[in-house]
């Protein structure tokens, strides 16, 4: 099997606060991995680390390796731009810019220097229908993203972050501010995408794991407890932890 | 009284506090244009606001090279102004590390806090001395003004921006982060475009400032009554005009100078109501079209 | 966007673009107060800021100017305050968005933008005249709390605005009145944002002399009530500089409002800072 990212023994801090705790954990590529657990417990940081969007924060301090197709990302001379270019990410609350539905997904493409209008179009198109809301969208293009729902904004944002061509797709609880018949219309999406893409995806539903990942690792207090096949980790978890959490026990 | 009386009485008081400014504003119209009307029906409406001539000894009302004067000094002050406040909002809201931040911001407090008359009395101590070196002629110029007038509003145009830049929601900044951008790029592409309607309204505050400044503009722009040619010209604004004649006007000339206070009033309504329609169109923008 | 310049190059330049304009912000402060204190200082001695002012400010000190502007300024902050606030109060938390609601706001954002000498116009002729207050420190005092008036209100409803709704929804959730919710809970939490309107209300009202100069007469003597005469600060500053009295004298008037406004901001920050650890409970 190959890997697309490896991590091994993460350990990361704000400040005094010990979040992760050696962590190791390889993600397998061109498939989904769910990261589960309890609320709290650093998977957000997690995926966090992995496009270093921690460096936002100046208390962020981090030891370990997190290797990108062989390459540790946090190396000084790794540029911080690119690899987010190969690593999106999808938020929680959906966030489109406050800008036309096409320059919404155009923006990545231009950020990254493509400005011809013929391409920009095909590209934004292909997103679009990737993300299954083209035929949505297609005759409103040039409206507000604002004016989209809950459920079309975060397709949109999901378009948003293909159309730069990444190679792993980071959601973080991608469906917990939508309501059930759009959740269901982007888990349909995650497994249209998983053919291309490396997705890692944290979700505090269980049957959503179990749905749309082959992969699971469970996270408590800032460690992986267990980690491998969905299906084994749901159904013959080795851990009591894992069980406990699996069947209802807390969290 | 029971609870819920009480809560009425409150809430009709806290009404009238409320409309208090809309009164004060009723009565400051109503009593300039009382002191006002009678010199604009006596010299004519036209004649008043594009006169050339002011010469109260001869009977002349005219304000037009005033009007020009104070829109001449604070287009001049704008232009330096808003380049240098927006840049300074934008480096205190996104740059700035915070032990920067601990020195400008209280910077910027104290700027604002200087009294005009400080800041005319430097011009008209240091930078009148300097012009008249560098450019010729007295140092007392539009130019002078705008200068200083720059310094003075400075202060709201970085404040009322930064504010705006902050409001940004954190959430527009990380999608742009995330999908690779530069910081730059995301303030360049994201958070200033979000951020224009209200640094227009920074913009319109600063202009109103300059427009109404008096004392400061006095000690420096010359006080001449003319249509400058060149920005070193010596110029008189309207509100230096009532300032300095209102300690001797009588009849006519004492009514003219409430009529120039009623066309600064009718100015500033203006640029509000620009502000206002800007900020308002794009806000509907917003809801539902393109930023 | 255009490729001219690499993103990453365009990032270093515009950085210390910023950081310049930062930077010559300071720099002019520095040049200003710098200067004024320079030349001011050496002026300003016990004498000055306590004796009476000789041969019409020609020489001798600025006391009664002083004691002026502490009584101006203190009546247009007791009056401006209770308005500002209440204003503040009602707009953000009992307005809904109808026509009363937007006069109110424009009024306040005209009242904002008008001029000081236009204040002076009106102050002359409501309250000198037709109210026949006199040229008066009460006349002076009332027209600087309309000056005022927009300052306090607008910080204050920016601060209160700002509170987070589920302080608000809490107080409210166990049994309190909308008035004890708002009284206990927003104002308290708003305090900052509030003092720090009526701080700079208070600087406005400290450093006009536009408004007051033909409010308040430009009496040489201590007011001995708010119905005497007075002439503060910085209104002795502008007829000393330019009835050209004393270039001496008006450095240590300069000097003497350059320090008091250093004081007040360094106040401000400091009770603001205060007042927020004391609320985030550290």
């Amino acid at each position: 099997m190959e890997y697309r990212i490896e991590v091994e023994n993460l350990n990361v801090h704000f400040d005094e606060l010990h979040i992760l705790k050696d962590v190791s954990l390889k993600i397998p590529k061109n498939a989904v991995t769910s990261l589960i657990g309890p609320s709290g417990c650093g998977k957000s940081t997690f995926i966090r680390t992995l496009n270093r969007m921690n460096d936002m924060i100046s208390t962020f301090k981090m030891e370990g390796t997190v290797l990108l197709d062989g390459k540790d990302i946090y190396d000084p001379k790794i540029d911080v731009v690119d690899l987010r270019k190969k690593v999106g990410m999808v938020f929680q609350k959906p966030n489109p810019f406050p800008k036309s539905i096409f320059d919404n997904v155009a923006y990545g493409l231009r950020v990254h220097g493509v400005n011809d209008k013929d391409v920009l179009e095909q590209k934004v198109e292909e997103s679009l229908k990737s993300a299954a809301l083209w035929d949505e969208v297609k005759n409103i293009l040039d409206k507000s993203a604002m004016g989209l729902s809950g459920g079309q904004q975060q397709r949109l944002c999901i378009a948003r972050t293909i159309a730069v061509e990444p190679e792993v797709i980071l959601m973080d609880e991608p469906c917990s501010a939508l309501d059930p018949i759009s959740t269901t219309k982007i888990e349909d999406l995650i497994h249209k995408l998983k053919n291309d893409f490396t997705i890692i995806i944290v979700t505090h539903n269980m049957q959503q794991a179990t749905r749309v990942s082959k992969h699971t690792a469970f996270f408590l207090h800032g460690e992986i407890v267990e980690s491998g096949l969905t299906e084994k980790i749901f159904i013959e978890p080795e851990d009591k932890r894992t069980e406990d959490y699996i069947t209802g026990r807390f969290g | 009284m029971s609870k819920w009386n009480e809560e009425f009485f409150i809430e009709k008081g806290l009404l009238l506090t409320a409309i208090s400014s809309v009164i004060v504003i009723a009565l400051i119209i109503i009593f300039i244009f009382r002191e006002g009307l009678p010199a604009l029906q006596s010299v004519g409406f036209f004649s008043f606001l594009f006169g050339m001539e002011w010469a109260p000894s001869n009977g002349q009302y005219g304000i037009f090279p005033m009007i020009i004067g104070s829109l001449g000094i604070t287009a001049l002050s704008l232009l330096m102004a808003v380049p240098l406040g927006v840049f300074c909002a934008i480096f205190l809201s996104e740059i700035a590390p915070s032990k920067m931040r601990k020195i400008l911001n209280p910077t910027i407090q104290t700027l604002a806090g200087i009294p005009s008359v400080v800041y005319g009395f430097f011009g008209l101590v240091l930078l009148v001395p300097f012009m008249r070196v560098q450019f010729g002629g007295t140092g007392f110029s539009m130019f002078t003004a705008a200068v200083i007038l720059t310094v003075m509003i400075l202060p709201i145009i970085v404040s009322v921006s930064e504010d705006a830049l902050r409001s940004i929601p954190l959430e527009y900044k990380e999608a742009s982060l995330a999908l690779g951008a530069t910081h730059w790029q995301t303030i360049k592409n994201v958070i200033f475009p979000a951020a224009i309607p209200g640094i227009i309204t920074s913009v319109i505050l600063g202009m109103g400032r300059a427009i109404g400044e008096t004392l400061a503009i006095i000690m420096v722009a010359g006080n001449v009554v003319q249509i400058p040619t060149s920005i070193m010209d010596p110029v008189r604004a309207l509100t230096s005009n009532i300032a300095i004649e209102m300690g001797y006007a009588t009849g006519v000339h004492y009514n003219a100078l409430f009529a120039t206070g009623i066309v600064l009033v009718f100015m500033i309504i203006v640029l509000l109501v620009i502000a206002n329609y800007f900020h308002y169109k794009k806000k509907v923008t917003i809801g539902g079209g393109y930023l | 966007m255009h490729r001219f310049i690499p993103p990453k190059i365009a990032q270093k330049i515009m950085t210390g673009v910023f950081w310049a304009s930062g930077l010559l912000t300071i720099l002019i402060l520095l040049v200003i107060i710098g200067y004024v204190l320079f030349k001011g200082l050496p002026v300003v001695n016990f004498e000055f800021i306590f004796a009476d002012p000789v041969n019409s400010g020609r020489s001798g000190g600025i006391f009664p100017f002083i004691m002026s502007s502490i009584y101006v300024t203190l009546i247009a902050v007791l009056v401006a305050t209770p308005l500002g606030v209440g204003a503040a109060v009602y707009l953000s938390e009992y307005a809904g968005e109808n026509r009363l609601v937007k006069l109110i706001r424009f009024g306040a954002e005209t009242l904002s933008s008008i001029p000081s000498i236009v204040f002076g116009l009106f102050g002359l002729a409501f309250f000198v005249i037709y109210l026949g207050l006199g040229w008066s420190v009460l006349a002076g005092g009332l027209t600087l709390a309309l000056m005022a008036l927009p300052t306090i209100l607008s910080a204050s409803e920016v601060s209160i605005e700002s509170i987070n709704k589920s302080y608000a929804e809490g107080s409210l959730a166990l049994g309190a009145t909308k008035w004890q919710t708002i009284y206990k809970v927003v104002i308290p939490a708003a305090l900052p944002g509030i003092t720090t309107g009526v701080i700079l209300g208070m600087g406005r009202a400290i450093a006009e002399a536009a408004a007051v100069l033909y409010t308040v007469g430009a009496a040489l003597m201590i007011p001995t009530s708010i119905m005497d005469a007075a002439r503060p600060l910085p209104l002795h500053l502008y007829i000393l500089a330019t009835e050209g009295l004393s270039m001496d004298n008006a450095w240590g008037t300069a000097a003497v409002l350059v320090i008091m406004i250093l004081i007040i901001t360094v106040v401000t920050n400091t009770l603001v800072d205060r007042y927020r650890k004391k609320m985030m409970g550290r």
